[in-house]
């Protein structure tokens, strides 16, 4: 079973058509992949689907502007993966 | 439709809510300044306002889905296939049916029939914003009315 990380980087491969080697926990999807906001939807709309919740994109990117949050929270992988974790368990609690 | 407006969409025909989906009517006027062009001796409506007839059904659905509380833009368009040419004084027939709904956008699948015979169809993905401004929110709550979202459509659900 793929882990949640390698469900988002297949999915990125697949929407966004980046090399799968270029893609690491590390890497931040706006700042290192390039990925711009109706990409992003793009990977929302796959990641809500394989994982049957609905990314806070709004709320996230309310809480950025705010100053209350920064991007590397949502928009590294490692750090997406922590919080589509978080949502799945939600959902589930 | 109205094209000299961009507004192609005559009236909601169904709009159901718990199924989400909607239909609507658009009949292609038999003269337009834009059968001059497309094409001269041979009047084609053109695809993209065949997609942009999908897409404010599409929107039609999202407003009604969100109450009025927020508004969609059409943000992209995938797998569209345009089946059929449709010409001067055809009567369209347009269903929507809302796939998705994210947070800020929405994903639906919409297609064209007219006469039975599959005109197109396409996935679309509109971005689903606060209405930018108390004039446009005014405005497309009356386009609503005109056109039988509010008052006249069945709602189911």
């Amino acid at each position: 079973m793929s882990t949640t990380y390698e469900t988002i980087a297949n999915i990125i491969v697949e929407t966004c058509d980046i090399p799968r080697d270029s893609i690491t926990p590390e890497s931040h999807a706006i700042n290192d992949l390039g990925i711009d906001s109706l990409d992003f939807l793009d990977i929302a709309f796959a990641i809500d689907k394989a994982f049957g919740i609905k990314l806070p994109l709004e709320q996230w990117t309310q809480e950025v502007n705010d100053g209350k949050a920064t991007t590397d929270q949502y928009f590294v992988l490692k750090n997406l993966a922590a919080r589509i974790d978080e949502l799945v368990a939600a959902k589930g609690a | 439709m109205r094209l000299e407006y961009f507004q192609l969409i005559d009236r909601i025909i169904d709009l159901n809510l718990a199924d989400r989906k909607i239909s609507s009517e658009a009949t292609v006027p038999t003269a337009s300044t834009i059968f001059e062009g497309h094409f001269p001796g041979y009047p084609l409506m053109p695809g993209v306002l065949l997609i942009e007839a999908m897409a404010q059904t599409s929107g039609w659905l999202v407003i009604a889905a969100n109450r009025f509380e927020r508004v969609p833009f059409l943000a992209s368009v995938k797998e569209a296939k345009l089946r059929t040419f449709v010409t001067p004084g055809e009567v369209l027939s347009v269903e929507a049916q809302l796939m998705h709904e994210g947070s800020g956008y929405a994903v639906t699948k919409a297609k064209i029939v007219a006469n039975g015979k599959p005109i197109c169809d396409a996935t679309l993905t509109l971005r689903v914003m606060d209405f930018p401004n108390a004039e446009m929110e005014t405005e497309m709550r009356k386009l609503a009315s005109r056109i039988g979202l509010a008052l006249e459509a069945p709602v189911n659900g």
